[in-house]
This record gives structure tokens, sequence and C-alpha cells, in this order.
């Protein structure tokens, strides 16, 4: 006997606690099956880019820090390198290390959020995510240390960053650098051959190498597919050239991998911090740069390797004050395109669970 | 490094292609007429020379004479970039190309600029606004918003 079923329109989210922030999947059932799904957003739309059009070119940094709210330090250090590159702004060496511990730091920082809500969305409710809170709560002590804000941070600026470390940093960061790898290691023995997680995880939500370059994927989604390509490595900015660290890739492209990528990634973020501490030098952390910063007629696109991807500023000069236009690369919003190709076909309890594996962030896909 | 193209060259060879295409070369970008613009996407995507592969990013700017459409597009195999761009001079019913067809990360970006700046894509699939809600009435990003 066969069970005759209709296609049922199921509703998840803005204010679901699996869909990381005000983001709507209008998902279409057969049973449990996925059949269909359309990805709704726009509910956290303020508009930066345009404010960011009648504000000064040092004043569009804390709109930035907005963005991606779980790594403002990147979004700050991605558009200041525009800025520089724009106007033709010198950077003292001192900042430049400063800006990548700060860098890496963030990275490890919203990895530990994306591993642990992902862990949390495959059932291991609230523990893992708790465990990896605990250590992200010692990365925001550090940048509270040194621009006294624990999420906005508002810390870099064109030419280099707002204010000197204090003397209590570096010492920190070393407690820090000492104890995260043994941490990492913890996570692994709890999860790494977790029988659950793999069952739950292994060959779900599969992106295939094609799929993820047609839909520009970049970040830990691109490297779980199995590409080498990293914008530190392709076309390295700041001064990543100086540093020894590996790409982390996955095999097939599936939940797992990217997982597993991201908790990789930790590791070698944790290499290039080793390195900075120790090359860090004396001088300057701002070089001279005027109140209000008037670049030549030109445009410029400068993009980084932020925690969820390549994340780029396309920003256009008319030789005043402010920006003529200025455009965010968000990676989010590209992430997301795949969202339906993964899905369909697979139950809804993996819906949850594809989407917490993109990582995704709404403060950057809405803007 | 990613290597930035050669313009010229790159324009050139374009030109060899399709006659007329190309209307301007600036410092950086190649600018090519907006009718011809899928074609010159498939031929820099598809041929082995250029391998242009991944759609960094589009995005548009109002320069009130005209929209500039932007797509910067780059090789994963040979890490170099070109920056192509298209120009719309109809302020009112402004139409472009959609590149969907040839990478379906444009989906979104395209409807994006199609709500904040007002630019119709021919041939998108699902055109409808993104960010502002069904109904809402204005173009955002354009300069002569407000």
């Amino acid at each position: 006997m066969t069970l005759k079923t209709e296609p049922f329109v199921l509703n998840v989210g803005p204010q679901h606690p699996s869909t990381h922030g005000v983001f709507r999947m209008r998902a279409t059932l057969d049973g449990e099956v996925v059949v269909d799904i359309e990805p709704i957003f726009g509910y956290l739309h303020r508009g930066i880019e345009k404010l960011a059009e009648e504000r000064t070119y040092t004043g569009v940094i804390p709109l930035t820090d907005r963005l991606d709210y779980l790594s403002s330090m990147a979004n700050n250090l991605g558009y200041c390198l525009a800025v520089e590159k724009l106007a033709g702004i010198p950077v003292p060496e001192r900042a430049q290390y400063i800006r990548v511990i700060m860098a890496e730091l963030q990275r490890i920082a919203s990895h530990l959020i994306a591993v642990g809500a992902f862990l949390n969305d495959c059932g291991a409710f609230m523990t893992p995510i708790v465990y990896m809170i605990r250590e992200r709560e010692k990365i925001l002590d550090l940048f509270d240390m040194v621009c006294g804000q624990r999420l906005t941070y508002n810390y870099m600026r064109p030419g280099g960053v707002s204010q000197e470390i204090p003397d209590e940093f570096l010492p920190a960061l070393d407690k820090f650098l000492k104890q995260m790898p043994g941490w990492i290691d913890e996570y692994d023995q709890l999860l790494k051959e977790n029988e659950i997680l793999l069952a739950r995880s292994k060959g779900v939500g599969t992106l295939s190498q094609e799929l993820a370059i047609s839909i520009s994927a970049s970040g830990p989604v691109l490297r779980g597919s199995g590409i080498k390509w990293d914008i530190r490595r392709a076309d390295p900015y700041s001064i990543y050239e100086r540093f020894e660290f590996d790409i982390p890739t996955g095999t097939v492209g599936d939940c797992y991998d990217r997982y597993r990528v991201r908790v990789e990634e930790m590791r070698q973020s944790l290499r290039i911090l080793e390195q900075a501490r120790q090359q860090i030098p004396g001088g300057e952390f701002r070089s001279k740069v005027p109140h209000l910063i008037r670049p030549p007629v030109g445009e410029t696109y400068a993009h980084i390797e932020a925690p969820k991807g390549e994340l780029g500023f396309y920003l256009v000069s008319d030789n005043s004050i402010a920006p003529y236009r200025c455009h965010v690369r968000a990676p989010s919003l590209l992430n997301v395109t795949a969202l339906r190709d993964l899905m369909i076909g697979w139950k809804i309890a993996d819906l949850i669970l594809i989407f917490g594996s993109m990582d995704i962030c709404m403060g950057e896909i809405d803007r | 490094m990613t290597l930035a193209l050669p313009v010229k060259d790159t324009a050139q060879r374009i030109g060899e292609h399709f006659a007329d295409a190309v209307t301007e070369v600036t410092d950086g970008a190649v600018i090519v007429k907006s009718e011809a613009l899928f074609q010159v996407a498939e031929y820099l995507k598809t041929n082995p020379d250029f391998d242009l592969n991944y759609l960094t990013h589009i995005t548009a700017v109002d320069y009130f004479d005209y929209f500039e459409i932007i797509y910067q597009l780059t090789s994963l195999n040979n890490n170099h970039s070109l920056l192509l761009k298209t120009r719309c001079y109809d302020r009112d019913k402004p139409v472009v190309p959609s590149v969907v067809g040839l990478w379906r990360g444009a989906d979104f970006q395209e409807r994006e600029i199609y709500d904040l700046m007002g630019i119709s894509f021919k041939g998108h699939p699902n055109l409808k606004r993104i960010v502002m809600w069904d109904g809402f009435d204005g173009h955002p990003l354009r300069k002569d918003y407000l």
C-alpha cells in the first residue's frame, strides 16, 4: 500500500535559535524530506553601504564592525587596507604585526563560535559550545585590553591602529598561546571520532567543487570541498607572506569536512600567532595620517581572508572626504547561494545541520 | 600574488573575437558594450588562456550620467584577475544581461543590485527584491534617492 502525501510548506525563522540571526527559510516538505527551499533575508538591513557614503573615511570603520559582528577585527582590517590602497597610506611595521595578531585571534574566536554552534545544531546540545565560549572569552579579554570593547572594536585605522597595545597584552597573549593548543586537543578528543557526530555529518550536504566555484564560495566552505584557495596565500596582503602556515582542506565537501577545516584552521592561526609574537618589532603604531583623508579620484578593491571567507571592499573616491561608493563583498551572502542545492533531498533535521555548517552571519548578508 | 591581467592585451583579444564589443580601456579595467557582455564573459570564462572561472563579486556604481556595473573575475587555476565593466546609460529602464547562466554566484548579487540600484538583469531566473520588502518605492543606493 502506498501512502499519498502532499507537499507542506514550513517556515523556519526569522526568529529561530538555529538560524543564527534573523534568517528565514521557506521549506517545502514532502513528509520529512525537503523538496524545495527558498532563503529569505533582509531583516537586518541597515543600509551600511548607503550610510558609508555620508561619513568620512575614518567614520566608516564603526559601520564595518557591524557587518560580521563575530569578526569585527577582520572587517576593520579589510576596510583599512582598501583605504590605504586608495590613498597610498603607509603602515609601520609594528602596526602590521599588531593587525595580524588581532586578525588571527579573531579568526580563532569566530571559528570557535562556528564550531560550537554547529555542534549545537548536531544535537550536542549546549555542552560543546559552552567549552568554546570559555576559550572565546579569553580572546575577548585580550581585545578588551587593547581597545576597551568586547564585540565592536573599532580598533584599526588607515595607517595603523588606534592605540598602542598595553604592557600587559603580550604576556597575556603568551599565556593564551600556551593554553589554546591543549584546548583544541580536548575538543578533538571529545568530538573528532564521536559516533553520533560522524553519523549526523559525514556525507551530509555535500558541496561539489564545480558548484563551490560556480557560486563563488570562499573560506572554509570552499576549502571544505577540497580547493586550496586562501587569500593569505593566493594574494598576500599586509605581511602574510612572511609566515609559515598550511591551508587545511577537506576531501568531499560535506558538513564534517567544513567542521574539520575550521578546527585545523584554528591550529594554523596559532602557528601564525606564535611567529608574529616572536617577530613583533618596536616602533610606531600608526603613521602620520591627516584627520580627513582625501584620496585621489579612483577606485580600488582590497580583499582579505576573513574567518567566513573572502571579505572585500570596493571603494570609489571622488576626491572628497567621504567615499563615493563603498561596496562590501560579503562571503556569507555568496555562501548561502548553495543552500538550496545542499538541502534538497535531505530531511528536515539535516536542514538545520547543513545551515549550521555554512557558518553565516546575518550582519554581512543584509548589510 | 593575484596578477591583474594586462588590460590592453586582453581588450585586443576580446576585440578579435567580438568586433566593437570593447568601448573603452581604462587604467585597470576593460569596458564592454552591455549587449555583448554575456558573450564576452562566456569567452573569458571558457578560454583556457584566461580561464576566469570564479566571479569574485559584482557591484554597480551610479555616476548620474550612467550606471557602471563591475565584474571582478578571477582564475583560481592561473591566479590572475580581470576587472570587466559595462555601462548603462538609460536611467529610467536600465537593463543589462544576467550572468547567472555562467556563474550561479551572480544570483543574489544581481538581485541586490536590482533592489538597491534599480538595474534589471535580463535572463535572471528570479529577479525580485532581496533586502527591501516587496512594494518598497525607489532604489536607495541611487545617488538621487532621498
